[in-house]
C-alpha cells in the first residue's frame, strides 16, 4: 500500500476530554446499595431465622441422603428423558405418517399432564393390574384361537413394587421429561442446514450415519443450552416426589426436619440453600458441555491453535 | 441386465435421455438429452433457473427425475429395471452409487463441527470402512494436492471461502469417485478466490477426471472445457465446443445469453 512507503506524519495528541456524568447510575446504585443492607439487617436481626440451629441440622446423615437421591434421580431422569426425546424427534420428522403421528400424540399427552398428577398416577398403577407381564401381545386370545389353552408370557412383575418409591418415580418423571425434550431436540435437528445432510448422503453416507456423525452433532448447539434449563428444572422437580411417595428425597427430609422441630423457616432456607448450591453445580456441567460442542462455531481460530499451525509451517520450511 | 447400458468400446460416463423433472407444477426439466464421455470436461452455463443445478442434482440422485432415462458409467441411476419395470433402488443401494460420483456445491457445506482433515476422512472411514491411519494420509495427502497442507487441523469457519471450497474438492475425491459434478463452485466466492478454486480444478480436469461443471466463468469454460453446454428454461438449447459455442453461437437465446454475461 501507499501509506507504507510514505513517512507518516507524528500521530496528533491523545484526547482529554471531561467524561460525561452519569447521575443516573449513582442513584440506582446507592437504592440497591440500601436495598441489600436492609436485607441483610433482616437476615441478622431476626431471631426466626435461627441460623445455628439451620446449620447444624441441613447436613445430617439423611439429609446428606436425600440430596443423594435428588441428584441421582435427576440425572436417570434426564439421561431417559434425553434419550426418549431423540427417538420421539426422529420418529416426529419420519416420512411415515403413521409414525410421525404417534411420536406426535406422545408429546401432546405427556405434555399435557401436571407432573405431580402423573406421578400420582403411575404410582399406583398396581391398582390396574396386580402383575405386570412381558410377552406376546393377545397370546391368550391366539392361543383359544388354534385350540390351546395357556398363554406366551417370559417375565411376570408385582405392580406393587415396580410401581412404588423411586422406580414409580424415575418413570413419571422420565416419560415427562421425554415429551419436552423431544421437541428440544426436533428444533436442534432442523437448525441444521439442509445442506448438510445433502453433502453426507452425496458421500454415500446412509441416513443412519448422517444422522448420528453428522446432523446430532450440530444439534447439540442448539439442543444443550435449553437441556440445561430441563436439567435444572428436573432438580427442582423432584421435590414433586412426595406425590409419590418417594420420602428419602432432598426437601421431603428437610421439611421433615422442620416440622418435626417447629422449626419451618430456618429449614425452608436450608432447602433454599441447598437447590441453590445444587443447581450452581449443574451450571458448570453445562459450561463444559457447551464448550465441548460449540467446535467450529463462533470464535476464530484460537492464539494456540495459530501458534501451532505457524510453529507446524515454519518447521516444514527447513 | 437392462439396468447396464450396451453401446460401443467406450460407454459414456454419463448418458441421459429425455430426462424430465418437475417440482409440482412446475416443469424444471423439459427432456434433457446429453452424453459425457470417460475424461471428459463438460461445463454447463444458462440463465439462473434454467435447469443446471437441479440436472446436476438429478445424476446422483439427490433428485428424482419424473421421466427418461439417466445412466452413470452404464448403470441406471436409482433404479433396476427388470422385464421393462423399473425397480426403485433401496436407500443403501442409492447410497452406493453416489460412493462413484462426488458433488462440489455452490455453498462448500462442509462439516463445520470437523477440522479439514476430519472433513476429508470421514466417508472413507464411515462409508468404506477404511482405517483411520490410512484415511488420515490419504487425506492428508488430498489436502497437500489442493494446496492446503498447513490448515489440515483448522475449522472450516477459520477458512477463507476459496480454501473451503478447495477442502470440499479434497472431500469429494477422498471416495475416488468415477465423476465429479461441480455446482456452481466459485458462486459464493470473493472475486479474488475465484482463481485457486479454478486453478485446483483444472489439475484436476488435466489428471483425466471426469468432470460436469455448472458454471458462469466462462474464460474456464473456453480453456478447460471439452464441451459446453447452454441451457435455458429446461432444455438444452446449444452443446458443442466451447470455443465454438461462446464464439459463434447458433441460436438466438444463447446469443442472447452471452451477450448480457460477456
Amino acid at each position: 500500500m501507499a501509506s507504507d512507503t510514505t513517512t507518516r506524519p507524528a500521530s496528533p495528541e491523545q484526547i482529554k476530554a471531561v467524561p460525561v456524568r452519569h447521575r443516573g447510575r449513582w442513584i440506582a446504585a446507592a437504592v440497591i446499595a440500601v436495598l441489600i443492607a436492609m436485607f441483610v439487617h433482616m437476615l441478622l436481626t431476626n431471631d426466626v431465622f435461627q441460623w445455628g440451629f439451620m446449620w447444624d441440622n441441613m447436613f445430617t446423615p439423611a439429609v446428606l441422603r436425600g440430596a443423594r437421591t435428588t441428584l441421582i434421580m435427576t440425572v436417570l431422569a434426564m439421561v431417559l428423558g434425553v434419550l426418549l426425546g431423540v427417538v420421539f424427534a426422529v420418529m416426529r420428522l419420519s416420512p411415515n405418517p403413521i409414525v410421525a403421528g404417534a411420536a406426535w400424540a406422545y408429546i401432546w399427552f405427556f405434555r399435557a399432564i401436571p407432573r405431580i398428577v402423573l406421578l400420582f398416577f403411575v404410582a399406583n398403577l398396581g391398582a390396574l393390574y396386580a402383575t405386570y407381564n412381558l410377552g406376546f401381545p393377545f397370546d391368550q386370545q391366539l392361543m383359544n384361537l388354534f385350540g390351546f389353552q395357556g398363554d406366551l408370557r417370559f417375565l411376570g412383575l408385582d405392580g406393587n413394587q415396580i410401581f412404588a418409591g423411586f422406580t414409580a418415580g424415575l418413570l413419571g418423571l422420565a416419560l415427562s421429561e421425554g415429551a419436552y425434550m423431544a421437541e428440544i431436540v426436533r428444533a436442534g435437528i432442523q437448525s441444521v442446514d439442509p445442506g448438510q445432510a445433502e453433502a453426507a448422503s452425496a458421500l454415500g453416507m446412509s441416513r443412519g450415519t448422517t444422522m448420528r456423525r453428522i446432523v446430532l452433532p450440530q444439534a447439540m448447539r442448539v439442543i444443550i443450552p435449553p437441556t440445561g434449563n430441563e436439567t435444572i428444572a428436573m432438580l427442582k422437580d423432584t421435590s414433586l416426589l412426595i406425590a409419590v411417595p418417594v420420602t428419602s428425597e432432598l426437601n421431603f427430609q428437610l421439611r421433615a426436619i422442620g416440622s418435626r422441630t417447629f422449626q419451618i423457616i430456618p429449614m425452608a432456607v436450608a432447602s433454599i440453600l441447598w437447590y441453590l448450591a445444587l443447581t450452581s453445580l449443574l451450571m458448570v456441567g453445562q459450561y463444559f458441555l457447551e464448550k465441548r460442542f460449540s467446535r467450529g462455531f463462533g470464535a476464530r481460530e484460537t492464539r494456540a491453535q495459530r501458534a501451532a499451525r505457524e510453529a507446524e509451517s515454519v518447521g516444514s520450511e527447513h | 441386465m437392462t439396468d447396464v447400458l450396451e453401446t460401443g468400446a467406450r460407454p459414456p460416463m454419463v448418458r441421459a435421455e429425455s430426462v424430465c423433472k418437475s417440482f409440482g407444477h412446475v416443469d424444471v426439466l423439459k427432456g434433457i438429452d446429453l452424453e459425457v464421455a470417460p475424461r471428459e470436461v463438460m461445463c454447463v452455463i444458462g440463465p439462473s433457473g434454467s435447469g443446471k443445478s437441479t440436472f446436476l442434482r438429478c445424476i446422483n440422485h439427490l433428485e428424482k427425475i419424473n421421466s427418461g432415462r439417466l445412466w452413470v458409467d452404464g448403470h441406471l441411476v436409482g433404479y433396476r429395471e427388470k422385464a421393462g419395470k423399473l425397480y426403485e433402488l433401496k436407500d443403501k443401494e442409492v447410497a452406493a452409487q453416489r460412493q462413484d460420483i462426488g458433488m462440489v456445491f455452490q455453498r462448500f457445506n462442509l462439516f463445520p463441527h470437523m477440522t479439514a482433515l476430519e472433513n476429508v476422512m470421514e466417508a472413507p472411514c464411515r462409508v468404506k470402512g477404511v482405517a483411520k491411519d490410512a484415511a488420515r494420509e490419504r487425506g492428508a495427502e488430498l489436502l497437500r494436492r489442493v494446496g492446503l497442507g498447513e490448515r489440515m487441523q483448522s475449522y472450516p469457519n477459520q477458512l477463507s471461502g476459496g480454501q473451503q471450497q478447495r477442502v470440499a474438492i479434497a472431500r469429494a475425491l477422498a471416495m475416488e469417485p468415477k465423476l465429479m459434478l461441480f455446482d456452481e463452485p466459485t458462486s459464493a466466492l470473493d472475486p479474488e478466490l475465484v482463481g485457486e478454486v479454478l486453478d485446483v480444478m483444472r489439475g484436476l480436469a488435466e489428471s483425466g477426471m471426469t468432470m460436469i461443471v455448472v458454471t458462469h466463468e466462462m474464460g474456464f469454460a473456453r480453456e478447460v472445457g471439452d464441451t459446453l453446454v447452454f441451457m435455458d428454461d429446461g432444455v438444452v438449447v446449444e452443446a458443442g465446443d466451447p470455443k465454438q459455442v461462446l464464439t459463434d453461437p447458433q441460436h438466438e437465446r444463447t446469443r442472447a445469453f452471452l451477450s448480457k454475461v460477456l
